[in-house]
């Protein structure tokens, strides 16, 4: 029997959700204005579970390290949002998304968490809409659907390309609500750098003022993680330049355990690297896929003939390409999970058939599509349909109307026009599966202590599908957590408000007082960013899209090695008592460094293909992923000092509702 | 390329601050902006001086925290971008380039070009939301049909990023932008109506609160926004706020 309780309740998959909250105690409304709940984290799901505890009553006290709470990095979320509200007709259902979103994330998630992530994704739409979330529409005023990878429905809702930045504005402006009536207290500007234990639980956090530098204490009946993924280990990825593991992490040290570390995407329509100068990297969203073709030359003659600029893409005939998601695919075509076809250009472009200089893009074309409509809009407006003039003209406006944003956001970088010529792209670090390991009530190992959104590791198993981390935010804050967290603090009515003149928050401030004092007093030769470059790159080509064992060790001894000389030479300039950029990524990055051997220790574990972890050494004679029985587990680490001292757990995962077979997506 | 900067030091918010000069070389045309101070700020500390302090997080124009005053326009010289998409092939080698934080009464420097915006956030706070619960109960989101032409302009005028570059714009330092976006938004969608009036009342009032100026209709704020975020919002709050003054 496993340590590790995943406190998955009884009965029928469908009933679970349903009779647990019948079961659960509940904390009555005189005595939650007794009850302290500190979140850390302000995205989609902390933001949406402080506006919830807020309603229902609780003291909420609210943390990010950005100036406001809208800026957290939910705002870049592009596509869309999955619902099973099946508004299209065309076959969906609660247990449709459920399956997609096992079978998508290669077998390796719960399946009662997954459950109820789908049964309550229709709720989400519905509040979101009365919150004034404007959505796309259709003419006849209701809401429109797009298709996402790995999927044969249409269930995504969407705003346009930004769908992410009107959810977090939708529940930022929740939270505004509640911050009014004084039931949310908000610190912006505010680095979480420890969590603090009493009598083994959760009960307070140390922050740092970013703006003068102050050390404080912070205390709460429970404290809540919504802090995102840690996919900037990789120092190049989509995330934003602030998103950091070091509240995860710091928890992980306090007792958390942290699942699956290695399960990471890539995913596969981003901007490709242009430079060493690059600070980070962008993507265009899933939803492109939709519309946009993949491909590449199929002659290497050609391929060299465009990399040296005496053949345009656009002129290359068709015959000559090779959509290669539509020939090794044709079920799902170009709407593939992120992990296959990030993989599929991946071996296209070790192949040779790379399309740019650096022999790292691919290419994403819309001629097809905007053809297609325009054809479709000349032939309603009564209009030549084999005008080509026409036809362009029309078919360019709905490709606006659909992903405008996105065109513009390409053009501004790559300075290509993307109506005109295809988008080339690559995959990048988009998100992390793993996470804090918590059990069904979205508890870590650490009593009183929870982990939502990105931060945790429960719903996507190995791989993600699109649009499921918007719906997972919102459905853990707005719709799970404020049922969960009042079973645990249902026994805290008597408590009363929680010291931080005690020895356990003592500590923690002395701790993390420490850790700021060596970094100012280091004076070092070298900078942060020096080092954190140097872990992206070993992240990348040893842990990256396709991993082996001889390379999963070499990076666990670099990235121990690189640590020791962090600690070193690292430089950080100016004082503890002032806005210090350098001193806050100084932390983060040393965070990173931990983590990334963690990392890289649990992909060397697991002998398997799953999903974003892909092992060169067990793939099928086609190249794709090969899942091994025995692994059908999610990996739970236990700080112990050293990462390399981490010690393994395992929780099993079972499958009772859903045949365990090969993911095919031909 | 070779260019000189001229950036804004300022210590802290007590500081007077200063205009420093900084040549900088071998910057590529294809860095971002923000990139190419990521360099100087690498020379900087290599040197073991204090680094530029500039705001930015998503850097791909969505989160709206980036906030430089370049050459005297906010975000530079191109149209419907933030900084963190402006790139160096807008400049030219041995150009010298301005830069400055947001300048208003309502944005006060932390640092260098770090600026306060926590104004912004009261006026949301007074009243930029719907007042709905997360019961999970509400009504079925297909229950209301919206007028596609509304639920477009609803969109339009809520892709507003925050990021006060129509405050900084403005010679009165007004935020009419920023808050009839809001105001429009919610006035667009039947789910807006019910508390219309207290709405427009409360926001604009924390609005003068805070210190921002007034509108005199000069049509700054929509050629600098990076959104695109159109005047009629104004005109369309400014009927919103004279309907409810009526009222009240």
């Amino acid at each position: 029997m496993s340590i590790l309780d995943s406190k998955i309740p009884e009965g029928p998959l469908a009933d679970k959700w349903t009779n647990h909250k019948n079961k659960i105690d509940l904390v009555n409304p005189a005595n939650k204005r007794l009850i302290d709940v500190i979140i850390v984290g302000t995205g989609l799901a902390g933001g949406s579970a402080a506006a919830t505890l807020a309603e229902l009553g609780y003291n909420v006290k609210a943390f990010c390290f950005q100036d406001s709470p809208r800026r957290a990095h939910s705002i870049a979320a592009q596509g869309g949002i999955n619902a099973a509200k099946n508004y299209q007709g065309d076959g969906d259902s609660t247990y449709r998304l459920f399956y997609d979103t096992v079978k998508g994330g290669d077998y390796r998630s719960r399946e009662a968490n997954v459950y109820r992530l789908a049964e309550v994704s229709t709720n989400i739409i519905d509040q979101c809409v009365a919150q004034g979330v404007p959505f796309a529409r259709e003419y006849g005023g209701l809401l429109d659907n797009r298709s996402f990878g790995g999927v044969l429905v249409s269930r995504t809702f969407y705003a346009k390309g930004q769908t992410g930045q009107q959810l977090l504005l939708g529940a930022y402006a929740a939270m505004n609500r509640q911050i009014g009536r004084g039931k949310i207290k908000m610190y912006t500007r505010h680095e979480m750098l420890d969590v603090v234990i009493v009598d083994g639980k959760a009960r307070g956090i140390i922050a740092r003022n970013l703006v003068t530098g102050e050390i404080e204490r912070h205390s709460a009946h429970a404290v809540v993680l919504g802090t995102g993924g840690y996919g900037n280990a990789f120092y190049l990825s989509t995330y934003a330049m602030g998103s950091n593991v070091t509240a995860a992490w710091k928890a992980h040290k306090r007792g958390a355990f942290f699942a699956n570390p290695c399960y990471t995407q890539i995913h596969p329509t981003c901007i490709p690297v242009s430079g060493d100068h690059q600070s980070k990297l962008t993507l265009m969203s899933e939803s492109l896929r939709n519309d946009g073709r993949i491909w590449v030359p199929k002659h290497k003659k050609d391929v060299e003939a465009i990399r040296n600029g005496s053949l345009k893409p656009t002129d290359l005939a068709e015959d000559d390409r090779d959509y290669y998601l539509e020939r090794r695919y044709p079920a799902f075509g170009n709407l593939v999970p992120r992990d296959v076809a990030s993989r599929a250009a991946k071996e296209r472009c070790d192949a040779g058939y790379g399309v740019n200089q650096t022999g790292e893009a691919v290419y994403l074309d819309f001629a097809s599509a905007i053809e297609r409509y325009g054809k479709e809009q000349a032939y309603v407006k009564g209009l030549n349909v084999d005008d080509k003039a026409i036809v362009t003209k029309l078919g360019k406006e709905v490709v606006e109307n659909k992903y405008g944003n996105l065109f513009q956001m390409y053009e501004k970088i790559v300075d290509q026009n993307p109506y005109e010529t295809p988008m080339m792209i690559y995959p990048a670090v988009h998100y992390t599966m793993g996470g804090l390991w918590v059990d069904y009530n979205l508890m870590t190992t650490v009593p009183g202590l929870y982990a939502i959104g990105e931060a945790n590791f429960s719903d996507h198993g190995a791989n993600r599908l699109g649009a499921s981390a918007l719906m997972q935010g919102l459905a853990d804050g707005y719709f799970v957590l404020p049922y969960t967290i009042g079973d645990y603090l249902a026994h805290d009515i008597r408590t009363g408000e929680i010291p931080t003149d005690t020895k356990e928050f003592e500590e923690a401030e002395k701790n993390v007082r420490a850790d700021i004092d060596k970094f100012i007093n280091n004076k070092g030769t070298k900078s942060v960013d020096h080092f954190h470059k140097r872990l992206g790159k070993i992240m990348w080509n040893k842990c990256g899209m396709a991993r082996n064992e001889k390379d999963l060790k070499e990076a666990i001894t670099e990235i121990a090695s690189l640590r020791e000389e962090f600690y070193k030479d690292v430089f950080v300039p100016g004082t503890e008592h002032e806005y210090n950029e350098e001193l806050a990524k100084a932390g983060r990055v040393a965070d990173f460094l931990e983590l990334g051997e963690l990392f890289a220790k649990d992909a060397l574990e697991r002998n398997e293909s799953a999903g974003g972890h892909f092992r060169e050494e067990y793939q099928t004679e086609g190249g794709e992923a090969l899942r091994v029985k025995d692994y059908q587990y999610v990996s739970a680490w236990e700080y112990k000092g050293q990462p390399s001292d981490a010690v393994h757990h395992k929780e099993p995962l079972e499958y009772k509702n859903i045949e365990v077979k090969e993911r095919s997506y031909k | 390329m070779n260019l000189t900067l001229k950036i804004w030091r300022q210590k802290n918010a007590n500081d007077k601050g200063k205009i420093v000069d900084y040549p900088i070389s071998d910057i590529s045309p294809d860095m971002s902006f923000l990139e190419m101070l990521d360099v100087l700020n690498q020379e900087l500390i290599e040197k073991g001086e204090s680094p530029v302090a500039f705001d930015h997080d998503c850097r791909e124009g969505i989160c709206g925290t980036c906030s430089l005053y370049i050459n005297g326009r906010a975000h530079g010289p191109e149209t419907k971008i933030t900084v963190c998409q402006l790139h160096m092939r807008s400049f030219k080698d041995g150009d010298t380039i301005y830069i400055e934080p947001w300048r208003a009464e309502a944005f006060p420097v932390i640092k260098d070009l770090v600026v306060d915006r926590t104004s912004f956030d009261r006026i949301q706070q007074a009243g930029g939301f719907i007042s709905v619960n997360t019961s999970g109960n509400t009504q079925d989101a297909n229950a209301i049909p919206i007028k596609k032409e509304n639920a477009d302009k609803a969109f339009d005028a809520a892709t507003c990023i925050g990021c006060g570059a129509c405050v900084a714009s403005c010679k009165n330092s007004s935020a009419m932008l920023f808050v009839s976006a809001k105001v429009s938004q919610f006035a667009l969608l039947p789910q807006g109506q019910v508390e219309a009036t207290d709405r427009v009342l409360n926001m604009v009032k924390q609005m003068d609160d805070e210190g921002f100026g007034n509108c005199t209709n000069t049509g700054a704020c929509e050629v600098e926004c990076p959104k695109g975020i159109s005047l009629e919002n104004i005109a369309r709050m400014n009927r919103e706020y004279l309907a409810a003054s009526l009222k009240g």
